[in-house]
């Protein structure tokens, strides 16, 4: 470990015309380090002479690590025209240094090229094909994602109601508790906000509405969906990534069932029932979030809150939420699909895939909400 | 640093390990000498790589004592226990290589880690260490994933031989190669024992792997050491399990090729 600790000196030269040089200690891994260095300064010193002398029968242990220096001295050398002749190596050793010297030759013999070549502008059209590729990619799971509930639906015992169920269970059932508590509180913070600001003109009864329309329509469920894009299709992605991994995706294709059908399916299926209901449960606990701080902060019994939003919101709100959920579901569900069959090979590669299938399924959520609001604009909804 | 002759390398001795009431090692014994090649046999489930990864730290013992070069392992502080490991090699079966590393990199993991050496000298000493288990620099940027079953353990005896240790440990070298592919790894751990002046410890099932490179043979049944020695004892021992393995039908046309053909 400690190579610059190591006092003794590795090799010395003893004649005065530096003909002869004695190595002495550990020609070792312990000392790598220092005899790399030590024999650097050697090549760049020495010169002019046409035959060397190295001395090493003073040698304690030596090891693949001095093996190789001692190979790179003598091919440095001899490509100078410098004759270097070993002495007093140990016999024991002799079968090493050919064998360390054979192989680094060897492995001369054949350049090294690094992996990956970056340039600049080939990065930027590697991205664009990739996005375009991805896109693709992302169609063709939603394709046949559709195909696959269109074959359920045409026999509907082929569908696989246990996995589905199961899979709504650890989507929905199990994310309550974490999706009502995170609803409850942007609720309150919004309302709290509302009356903050709205008290400076007094309209601090529009604070509901603001509450109920903005809950309702977009709050609820973009938080709720960008919460289950985080929970359910990360875990989506690291199964069916790890999965692909161990070859599980290919031994259900060669006894001949569709990976689409026996994963991907269930787990879709199991979002687009578990986002609307968590949609609901989570706007619900908003209003709630929002009526106990105007009620302890804004001072507006919950009786004239309820009368107040009754009056503020429509169906037609509670609709547009709504109805927004199961198209969000299906874009997380096929977004984790594919990042998860697009796992390599490697441990960075799962974590990649999981990283891109979180922020693409955020990012496609919040873009599909953007055209969601220009479309019911449109409809006047 | 160096080890006396006669002194084992690594002493088992009484060592206990259970999972709930089972003992999977029941009092078991063996001693490693400096210099040979060891080849640990033992029926699937016999807990052939539990022992393995007990000495290696990896499960918890319930009783005994391990010695590698003479220190106790119990005993030992984190730091001696830390230089300790740095004189062992280990090659897993499935070569635990690192997946996001290439194979250059991996060879180079511990070397950059432990000796703090220099870019350049790290790549050429690697790339001699690829060179020494047969591989070559144009496989030196592959990723463990590109690799086949005989590369990934060659790749992995390159990892576990880049500190130059003095144990290298291989847990089933040769399961899952073709037999010539086989064959030429036993030769590689007979060269480079023979070069690098290795003991080696190996947990195998290949019967041709026990009669070309192992010097001494230890049978683990039943939690114990059953039979110990050279190619010769196990093919004159009684126990019955080491009877079927050496003397069952596979052994026997092993043995009879063997003896038409002699080495």
């Amino acid at each position: 470990m400690d190579s610059d600790a190591s006092p003794t000196a590795l090799l010395t030269i003893s004649t005065a015309d530096a003909t002869t040089m004695v190595a002495s200690s550990s020609w070792t891994s312990q000392n790598a380090k220092t005899l790399d260095r030590t024999i650097g300064e050697l090549l760049a010193r020495t010169g002019g002479q046409t035959a060397l002398t190295l001395d090493m029968h003073d040698i304690d242990s030596f090891d693949t690590f001095g093996a190789w220096q001692l190979a790179r001295l003598t091919k440095e050398l001899k490509t100078r025209g410098q004759a270097l002749t070993i002495i007093g190596l140990e016999k024991r050793y002799d079968v090493l240094f050919d064998a360390v010297r054979e192989a680094s030759a060897r492995a001369d013999s054949i350049a090294s090229k690094p992996r990956n070549e970056f340039f600049g502008l080939a990065a930027i059209g590697e991205a664009v094909t990739g996005w375009g590729k991805g896109f693709l990619l992302l169609l063709d799971m939603a394709g046949a994602v559709c195909a696959a509930a269109f074959r359920a639906l045409l026999k509907p015992s082929s569908f696989r109601l246990t996995s589905a169920i199961n899979q709504l269970d650890r989507v929905a059932w199990q994310a309550i508790p974490i999706i009502l508590l995170i609803t409850f509180l942007i609720g309150a913070i919004i309302a709290q906000q509302g009356f903050f600001h709205f008290r400076k003109f007094g309209a601090d009864d529009y604070v509901v509405d603001m509450v109920g329309i903005l809950v309702l329509r977009e709050i609820g469920v973009l938080i709720v969906a960008i919460m289950v894009a985080g929970r359910s299709g990360s875990s989506y992605t690291a199964e069916l990534g790890s999965m692909k991994m161990r070859e599980e995706i290919d031994a259900l294709r060669t006894m001949g069932f569709d990976p689409v059908d026996v994963l991907i399916l269930p787990r879709i299926v199991a979002l687009v029932i578990g986002l609307p209901l968590l949609t609901f449960l989570g706007s619900m606990s908003a209003l709630y979030g929002s009526e106990l701080v105007a009620w302890l902060y804004g001072g507006m019994s919950p009786e004239i809150y309820i009368a107040r939003l009754k009056e503020a919101i429509s169906l037609t709100h509670f609709k547009v939420g709504i109805i927004k959920a199961p198209f969000m579901a299906f874009v997380i569900g096929i977004v984790a699909c594919t990042e998860g069959l697009k796992v390599g090979g490697s441990a960075e590669s799962l974590g990649l895939r999981t990283t891109s299938s979180v922020v693409t399924a955020i990012f496609l959520v919040i873009v599909l909400d953007g055209l969601f609001a220009i479309f019911f604009a449109s409809i006047g909804m | 640093m160096a080890v006396s002759k006669n002194e084992p390398v690594l002493s088992v001795r009484d060592l206990v390990v259970a999972f709930r009431e089972r003992n999977v090692l029941d009092h078991l014994s063996m001693d490693v000498r400096p210099g040979e090649i060891l080849g640990l046999v033992g029926g699937s489930g016999s807990g052939k790589s539990v022992l393995l990864r007990t000495i290696l730290g990896l499960l918890p013992k319930r009783s005994g004592t391990i010695e590698v070069f003479g220190e106790d392992l119990d005993r030992v502080d984190d730091e001696t226990k830390r230089k300790l490991q740095r004189r062992w090699g280990v090659l897993f079966q499935n070569g635990a290589l690192y997946s996001s590393l290439t194979v250059m990199q991996n060879v180079q993991f511990p070397m950059r880690e432990f000796l703090r050496l220099p870019e350049h000298l790290l790549d050429e000493i690697a790339a001699t260490k690829l060179a020494m288990v047969g591989l070559s620099r144009r496989d030196a940027n592959k990723l463990p994933s590109e690799l086949s079953g005989g590369m990934t353990k060659r790749v992995a005896m390159a990892r576990a031989l880049a500190l130059d240790p003095e144990v290298v440990f291989l847990d089933e070298p040769t399961s899952g190669l073709d037999p010539i592919s086989a064959g030429d790894f036993d030769t590689l751990i007979r060269t480079l024992q023979q070069t690098l002046g290795l003991t080696v410890f190996m947990i195998t099932h290949d019967l041709n792997s026990l009669h070309t490179v192992c010097d001494r043979i230890s049978v683990l049944a039943d939690g114990k050491i059953v039979a110990d020695g050279p190619i010769s004892t196990m093919l004159a021992s009684e126990h019955p399990w080491v009877k079927s393995y050496f003397r069952g039908q596979r052994g026997q046309l092993l043995e009879r090729s063997r003896q038409q053909t002699p080495a």
